[in-house]
């Protein structure tokens, strides 16, 4: 049986979330909305029983720096290092890749003409392992799937369009139903959602255009893909612009996943968002 | 963006040309991520920025704490993380100083000022 995309997640990587599960902090009253809604979100997936995550998300000048900076890079490696991004390393095991999976979809998305950037090494930091946290904890014997992390350009301009990002979920798409190993495999989509970190507008969110974000992406995900940078930027800040990378993950899924669950939770300078899709 | 659109205001795009004006910055920012050069910056500041290349005017912006300075003169916001962190300003601190406010009056617009 050929390999499957079981489930889709759209989530924000916000990187305080790290030193609050790296200091057990998750039932403090600022932090347990966040936590809370992960909860259910966990049993399901254990339920699903998935094999491997395939993360689509940011680096944020650990691995990547704009002496060259790659477009779409996607990791092909046995392991994947934790980076140290300027704090510290955090005490996180490291991950494991799926080697052969990331060859086949390097064949399979370059052939559909995404001319990725292949990585043999690469660190990954908050972007990546913020989902992670969430959605797979770790245990001593280290994460309970495999990665292959599939990192985007969306800080220096210009970007992949939101459309460019939800044809390559669509061709992920196909490359996953091409792979003759029975795999199980859930797409996280990271980043966002609304927010902006620089400037007099530091701090800005709308929560009405992400609500609007959320209802799309679950019944009318061509319109966001039709959304221009700017447009997402003006709406919901600059750095909101990560949300084309949940375009990757819907487009990943079929047109009619049937969404599972859905939160929403902004304390701070990040619109927080959480939805998930069963394929 | 490199295109003809209104401006946002109050907010910078990290394009190209800003990326190119800001090489020397994110160098520096970027080296912030070994241990070893966190603690040198930390031990002495004035030599550890003579490592790079950057200009007077650069190096002004990192003494002065100038954060709003250093988005203009093309350091990316994330790597500005890196040298907000080695100079003890976290991203709340670097926001708070960018709206003109002190952080105290920052935290009180914010939903719930607790989650940081």
């Amino acid at each position: 049986m050929p390999s499957r995309i079981v489930a889709g997640i759209g989530l924000s990587h916000v990187p305080s979330v790290g030193p609050v599960v790296d200091r057990g902090r998750q039932a403090d009253p600022a932090w347990r909305p966040l936590f809370d809604a992960y909860v259910p979100v966990r049993e399901w997936l254990s339920a699903l029983r998935p094999d491997v995550a395939v993360v689509i998300y940011n680096d944020h000048g650990a691995e990547f720096t704009f002496d060259k900076y790659p477009t779409f890079a996607l990791g092909a490696a046995d392991r994947y290092a934790i980076a140290d991004e300027g704090f510290g390393t955090r005490p996180l095991p490291e991950v494991a890749g799926d080697a052969e999976l990331s060859i086949h979809l390097c064949e399979k998305l370059i052939e559909a003409e995404f001319d990725l950037t292949v990585c043999q090494e690469m660190g990954v930091e908050h972007g990546f392992l913020v989902p992670m946290n969430l959605c797979f904890p770790h245990t001593s014997s280290g994460w309970p799937v495999k990665c292959v992390p599939l990192q985007v350009n969306v800080i220096q301009h210009p970007l992949p369009t939101a459309r460019r990002c939800y044809r390559l979920g669509q061709a992920l798409r196909e490359a996953v139903s091409s792979y003759e190993r029975d795999l199980r495999i859930v797409v996280l989509g990271t980043g966002g959602m609304s927010h902006q970190l620089q400037g007099r507008r530091f701090g800005f969110m709308n929560e009405k255009f992400d609500q609007w974000f959320l209802d799309r992406l679950e019944d009318d995900p061509e319109t966001l893909a039709s959304l221009s940078h700017y447009k997402i930027m003006e709406e919901a800040g600059a750095e909101a612009v990560e949300l084309i990378m949940w375009l990757t993950m819907r487009g990943a899924l079929s047109p009619h996943a049937k969404r599972v669950h859905r939160h929403y939770y902004a304390p701070m300078t990040t619109g927080m968002g959480l939805i998930t899709f069963e394929d | 963006m490199g295109l003809a659109v209104t401006p946002i205001p109050d907010t910078s795009i990290f394009d190209l040309r800003l990326s190119r004006q800001g090489t020397r910055l994110n160098k520096m920012c970027a080296s912030l991520c070994d241990p070893k050069n966190r603690e040198a910056f930390k031990q002495d500041e004035e030599g550890y920025l003579a490592r790079f290349s950057l200009t007077d005017d650069e190096k002004g912006l990192i003494r002065r704490r100038d954060f709003a300075g250093m988005i203009e003169a093309g350091m990316n916001i994330y790597f500005m993380l890196k040298v907000g962190s080695a100079t003890g300003n976290s991203l709340y601190r670097m926001g708070a100083q960018m709206r003109g406010e002190t952080y105290e009056q920052f935290l009180s617009t914010r939903n719930i000022k607790g989650a940081v």
